[in-house]
């Protein structure tokens, strides 16, 4: 997880008094109400304030937590430690990522069209737009348990891939954009069906940020982390 | 075998509402059985063993409803196109496309299992839920958790630690006969050397509708509709 690289730990010395970044809750850049009729300003509401809340809360924690077992050099401690800093850092990288790749469906960037060359490349990996959104439905649809689909730029090409839980994609790819699979993003309004929530999630996709992350690398991808630091 | 051999055997030990749903289909004449004889007859959903609004306040009417006859249906359903497909390809001798249906078959499989035990370890509160256990059951529990307060925070503490979808199980361990709490991913049936004698839900769409992101609350709440009389069978009494 090499962002974390960025927080502040002097290298020399472990001493308890060591800086340690605290992350707080990004604000989101539009009203909760504002992907309606697509998602409910009640989800958004509940999603941002109250889900992403608790995973940043838990993320501050286990980080807090980490860094004393860092300066007892308690190694059985730092490893008990792995599993809360990938699921709390995890969601709160998804769901940062997540916020900004969304848009009103009125706004210009909810527009396909805004991202002229990540939708030419599109149209290279899977023949047309509508067969990408077929293809990235039937992953989303396919999660077994809760999750997130991502396209991925890896090297020059695009790909689909799903991560389980809040497992964030940390490998080498660049996280074009995100949709978040857990009941929670859907079920207040749409039930079971999540089908409809799939269909519908993609009239508020931020094609601009999409756009964005697609030409850039993935430094550029998580600055919104460091800015929450 | 179109079913590993352990889900097959936990599918028949375990769930007598299962074992109801299968004998209803395989009662069918032989002679229409015959085009489609590696199909064993088709799981079907069971009857709750109480209305949906009987588990209120505790578990909405609404929850009840969605969960059993949307979210267990879609089970039963994934699991007989697993079966089915596993069976056709087995009739072809494809072995890859048989295997390619493992994950769906654990996962549709599992969701029926744990459902199907999940409904019947629940009762309406005062009508057979809720309460203390008693009997040996309270003796087993006494002695491998200290006290029945101490196994509710240990499986609240369980549930509370799901990352992700998944479920808690009171479990006996065959070989020893202890008692111990489990967890398990998504629809991770519990299989081998564990007995499940309670199983509880911690799946988003076990609670949301109600409890939103105060899940603390549903774990706290469910204790009120659990169903002893069930656990104590299946822990043999």
């Amino acid at each position: 997880m090499c962002y974390f690289a960025s927080i502040n730990v002097p290298t020399d010395s472990f001493e308890p008094t060591m800086s340690i970044g605290t992350f707080s809750l990004p604000a989101l850049p539009y009203a909760y109400d504002a992907l309606e009729p697509s998602i409910s300003a009640q989800i958004m509401e509940l999603h941002h304030s109250k889900h992403h809340q608790t995973y940043v809360t838990n993320l501050n924690n286990a980080l807090k937590t980490y860094a004393a077992a860092l300066s007892a050099n308690d190694v059985p401690s730092q490893i008990a430690l792995q599993a809360a800093i990938k699921f709390n850092g995890g969601g709160h990288i998804n769901h940062s990522l997540f916020w900004e790749n969304l848009s009103p469906a009125s706004s210009p960037d909810a527009d396909p069209a805004s991202a002229p060359e990540l939708t030419a490349e599109i149209a290279k990996t899977w023949g047309s737009l509508d067969k990408f959104k077929e293809a990235m439905g039937k992953a989303l649809l396919g999660i077994q348990g809760s999750g997130w689909g991502w396209l991925v730029k890896e090297g020059n090409g695009l790909r689909i891939v799903t991560t389980k839980d809040q497992d964030p994609v940390v490998g080498g790819e660049v996280p074009v954009f995100g949709i978040d699979m857990w009941e929670h993003a859907y079920y207040l309004q749409y039930l079971n069906g999540k089908a409809a929530y799939v269909d519908n999630i993609w009239k508020v996709i931020n094609w601009k940020t999409a756009e964005q992350r697609f030409k850039g690398d993935r430094e550029d991808a998580f600055k919104i982390l460091k800015a929450s630091l | 075998m179109p079913i590993p051999p352990s889900m097959a055997s936990s599918l028949l030990r375990t769930a007598p509402a299962l074992r109801a749903g299968l004998r209803a289909r395989a009662a069918k004449p032989l002679a229409a059985m015959a085009s489609t004889s590696f199909v064993r007859g088709k799981a079907t959903l069971p009857d709750l063993p109480y209305d949906y609004g009987a588990l209120e306040p505790y578990i909405s009417g609404k929850i009840m409803e969605l969960h059993h006859a949307k979210h267990h249906q879609t089970y039963v359903n994934g699991f007989n196109a697993a079966t089915e497909a596993i069976a056709e390809a087995q009739a072809k001798g494809d072995a890859k496309s048989a295997a390619a249906q493992a994950p769906l078959l654990n996962f549709h499989g599992g969701g029926h299992i744990n459902h199907s035990l999940f409904w019947e370890n629940l009762a309406p509160n005062g009508k057979g839920g809720g309460g203390e256990p008693d009997g040996k059951l309270l003796t087993a529990i006494n002695q491998d958790f200290g006290s029945f307060d101490n196994l509710k925070k240990q499986t609240n503490a369980a549930l509370a630690g799901i990352q992700g979808s998944g479920w808690a199980w009171l479990v006996k361990d065959k070989a020893s006969g202890n008692l111990t709490i489990v967890t398990r991913a998504n629809q991770d049936p519990v299989t081998g050397n564990y007995e499940p004698l309670l199983g509880i839900d911690a799946w988003e769409h076990a609670y949301y509708l109600q409890y939103q992101n105060r899940k603390a609350e549903y774990f706290s709440a469910i204790w009120d509709v659990i169903n002893w009389g069930t656990v104590a069978k299946r822990f043999g009494n």
